[in-house]
């Protein structure tokens, strides 16, 4: 979001004989506003061959990235966009932070990749006018050439890179106006779908070392437990098996020359497990736990007025969700070399630097010892923010002295990972005598992900939180409160993060004011939206645009098909703004989900179809998390296992998902995430509109 | 161990595996056919999907004794010549996103049209539903099988 300065921008390369090469700076979340020095993490490479490569440190995880960003790039570039390729980056010391998430990949690079783009063009014009020994302004880049317009001579960006190379680096390029775009916005074919449709793409999983081992790994089904003892003679007859042996304080790897013989040796391991202090731990104990906290005044992340001296009819309701798994389809695993002095990983990963780390401290290396490269990810979610499998493949390499991938099982994944917190909601109103809402306080009672991975409190909470607990409505009076706990379960940032919660919380409870005051859901929103004002750095007026938009879309208020009803929920976070309008009827007491409107705003569109990808995806990843996803633990351990008893929306339980977009040249915002918090309030109050029962705690289905 | 001969995208394989090794990982670790993906070892996902003289079949479920002399079929030999009009029709409505489970859902898509060359909405999803996609990808499958079947099927 933050504009790029000029000293954080342009770093010049002249790579003699290898073309142009232009570094600059991708700032991520995290990271804008820190340093004051330039660090180029991305770069732009024009060679003689006219090739345009695009380096670029973001994983792609199936958001498009390789599309999407050098397409932001092609554009100010005039380039052809056949000659447009991209070079995954794996973790480097040069670089800035090169985690993906947060739905930062497109709104963190636009302007860089922008400027650098706008930049070689303005050399490579430059380079061309010189050349023919003609005025700069007779010149014209496009379609990959510079063009003199009186003479209609033409150049490759190819045969101009050398000489364009020796010229100044413009630190202040023009940049292009959106009605003159010709890529950006257009509906691009990604890069990597004909690889993804026959088989070659090459995942994390699919890397191999000639003589790689297979690994797999025992480890304590109970949280925080340790290895107390293993026999290992039964395991080591398994034909394949070579090595078996402790890593770590609460694992055991079962190495062999296939996965398969590598699950079959941990098959026949015995371990003895020092379960520790979490073997009485349950799901049921930390929700009451939750429940009791819910008592305390928590801090404050939102205040207005004083909810504390409305007088007025009051309404109350509690809601609570559980803990949940992101699942991605590919599985947990690492591959890593180990040779004495340094380690090299091949990790699906997006933290490649945090793997790093974390695996040279993990076998004693120092971080520039070790090199990590980052292949395609079968899904992220967030679940590959996660350093474990790339530090437990490091580890295994050492012990055995050679190639290794190690391999999580779906059940390992399910059993071993990090999840969304579970969360308790106390949500209080008073209405007006005209039936409008005229306080609103939500208490948000919910484990803090960031404060248990040590990173620090801003004012005794986690800024995440409050930054996700975003609040767009206007009420004379609000409280939103958060009462931070604690738990050993271990936690992740899952696609939406902390938004989910709050969404089904606060937009859940909106539909009850609209049912108590005798509103429309959409009708209470709008009048909450009336006053176009800046809330928390958000924009209210662009909220009730895409309600509008998904109610329009949707027929909202026109009759529906005989046993059909409508909900409706919108969340602004990561800088956007969502809504969408879920159909469903009754069938056998369950819902079944036949249409889900999504409309967003998130500024310029840079492809729309991938935009449309992460809407559709997002609906149904939420629909998941809405229908089923619940983790539980019993005795300390995961009870799910697979996806029979996590199972993840199917063909024939999703919806036909419509995704509409408000045309904008505002700043791109993110779109991987905002599509995931309205579903299930969404959906819950349709299920109220059916039925008058209100689903108060998900998954819908128990 | 035993010596097994397969029959995998037309060309004899020896392999020297234990009789009870899925199949799935003698075509990925033995074989080195990646394309064929692991998502969750009991048959619940669809990911490992392959043909067995031509009929579609979970590859981590399949023990790779019981298709000894018979045809397997992966991703990587589902077309001999570029790509067939379900690949075409995969790349046409842009369907995959991380792509990881799609060579298992093309697999499926492929038995079926080689069953039933005009599914209706319902026939593909009795036929699809065996196969998960956690980006979410149901609608496009559903259009790209349609335009496949349009188009003249796997063939």
């Amino acid at each position: 979001m933050n504009p790029v300065s000029r000293r954080e921008f342009i770093g010049a390369g002249v790579a003699a004989g290898a073309g142009l090469v232009i570094g600059f700076y991708l700032p991520h979340r995290s990271s804008v506003g820190g340093g004051d020095f330039f660090v180029p993490n991305a770069y732009l490479k024009i060679t003689p061959d006219n090739k345009v490569t695009v380096v670029v440190a973001r994983s792609e995880m199936g958001q498009g990235v390789r599309t999407a960003l050098p397409m932001i790039l092609a554009e100010e570039l005039e380039a052809d966009w056949k000659q447009i390729s991209i070079e995954q980056a794996g973790a480097s010391t040069l670089y800035g932070d090169q985690s993906t998430g947060g739905s930062a990949s497109v709104r963190s690079t636009w302007d860089p990749m922008r400027k650098a783009g706008a930049a070689a063009r303005e050399m490579l014009i430059s380079a061309a006018a010189l050349k023919w020994g003609v005025g700069r302004a007779s010149c014209k880049a496009e379609n990959g050439t510079v063009v003199h317009l009186g003479s209609n001579r033409r150049l490759t960006y190819g045969q101009l890179v050398g000489s364009a190379a020796t010229l100044p680096i413009p630190t202040d390029p023009p940049l292009k106006q959106a009605k003159d775009y010709k890529i950006v916005g257009i509906r691009v074919a990604r890069i990597d779908t004909p690889s993804k449709a026959n088989g070659t793409a090459e995942y994390g999983i699919d890397f191999r070392l000639p003589d790689m081992k297979y690994a797999v790994l025992a480890r304590c089904p109970v949280i925080g437990g340790k290895v107390a003892s293993f026999e290992d003679r039964e395991s080591k007859q398994v034909p394949g098996v070579s090595y078996v042996g402790k890593i770590g304080d609460s694992a055991v790897a079962i190495v062999a020359d296939s996965t398969w013989s590598a699950i079959e040796g941990r098959r026949a391991l015995s371990v003895t497990w020092d379960e520790g202090p979490n073997k009485d731990l349950s799901s049921a104990v930390i929700m009451e736990s939750l429940k009791q906290s819910a008592s305390k005044k928590g801090a404050t992340l939102y205040s207005v007025g004083d909810v504390s001296k409305v007088v007025g009819r009051r309404i109350q309701a509690a809601y609570e969700l559980p803990f949940m798994a992101h699942a991605p389809m590919e599985p947990g695993n690492s591959t890593a070399y180990y040779q004495g002095s340094k380690c090299e990983i091949w990790s699906p990963t997006q933290v490649p630097q945090d793997v790093r780390d974390s695996a040279a401290q993990a076998i004693g290396l120092d971080p520039d010892q070790v090199k990590v490269n980052v292949t395609l990810l079968g899904g992220g979610f967030g679940r590959r923010l996660e350093h474990d499998y790339g530090v437990e493949a490091a580890l295994v390499s050492k012990a055995i002295s050679g190639p290794v991938k190690v391999l999580w099982t779906r059940e390992d994944d399910m059993r071993n990972s990090t999840y969304r917190p579970a969360s308790y909601h106390q949500m209080s109103a008073v209405l007006d005598a005209q039936g409008w809402p005229i306080a609103f306080s939500h208490r948000i009672v919910m484990p803090s992900i960031n404060i248990q991975k040590g990173f620090p409190a801003e004012g005794g909470v986690d800024a995440e939180v409050k930054e996700e607990a975003s609040f767009v409505y206007s009420f004379p009076n609000i409280s939103v409160e958060y009462v931070m706990t604690e738990t050993p379960i271990p936690l992740g940032w899952m696609r939406s993060v902390n938004a989910l919660q709050v969404a089904f919380a606060s937009e859940s409870f909106l539909d009850e004011l609209a049912v108590a005051g005798a509103k429309d859901p959409l009708e209470l929103r709008l009048h909450l939206l009336s006053k176009n004002e800046d809330i928390q750095g958000w924009h209210t007026a662009r909220m009730p645009a895409v309600l509008r938009l998904a109610a329009v879309k949707a027929g909202w208020g026109k009759p529906l098909p005989p046993g059909h009803y409508h909900g409706i929920a919108g969340f602004a976070c990561f800088n956007s703004y969502m809504a969408e309008v879920v159909e469903i009827s009754m069938q056998n007491d369950r819902p079944r989900v036949h249409r889900v409107i999504g409309a967003i705003d998130c500024g310029q569109v840079i492809n729309p179809n991938i935009l449309e990808q992460q809407i559709q995806g997002g609906v149904i990843y939420a629909l998941t998390n809405a229908l089923r996803a619940k983790i539980t633990f019993d005795k300390g351990r995961v009870v799910q296992g697979n996806f029979d008893d996590y199972e993840p929306v199917r063909m024939s339980e999703a919806p036909v998902v419509e995704a509409y977009f408000i045309p904008s040249t505002e700043v791109p915002t993110g779109a991987g995430e905002p599509p995931v918090p309205p579903l299930a309030p969404a959906l819950c109050n349709a299920i109220f509109a059916a039925t008058k029962k209100r689903v108060r705690a998900l998954p819908v289905l128990g | 161990m035993a010596e097994i001969t397969l029959r995998v995208n037309g060309n004899e394989r020896k392999v020297s595996v234990t009789p009870q090794t899925p199949l799935l990982w003698v075509l990925r670790d033995t074989l080195e056919l990646s394309g064929t993906k692991f998502g969750c070892g009991a048959g619940l996902c669809g990911a490992c999907t392959v043909h067995v003289d031509g009929a579609a079949v979970r590859s981590c479920s399949t023990l790779v004794s019981q298709v000894t002399g018979k045809s397997i079929t992966t991703i990587e030999g589902l077309s001999t010549k570029g790509l067939n009009p379900l690949q075409q029709a995969w790349i046409a409505e842009e369907v995959p996103q991380c792509g990881y489970c799609q060579s298992g859902q093309i697999m499926a898509a492929a038995a079926l049209l080689a069953k039933n060359p005009h599914p209706s909405d319902e026939e593909i999803t009795q036929a699809m539903s065996g196969n998960i996609c956690r980006c979410g990808t149901y609608d496009r499958i559903r259009r790209a099988i349609h335009r496949a079947s349009n188009a003249g099927g796997a063939r």
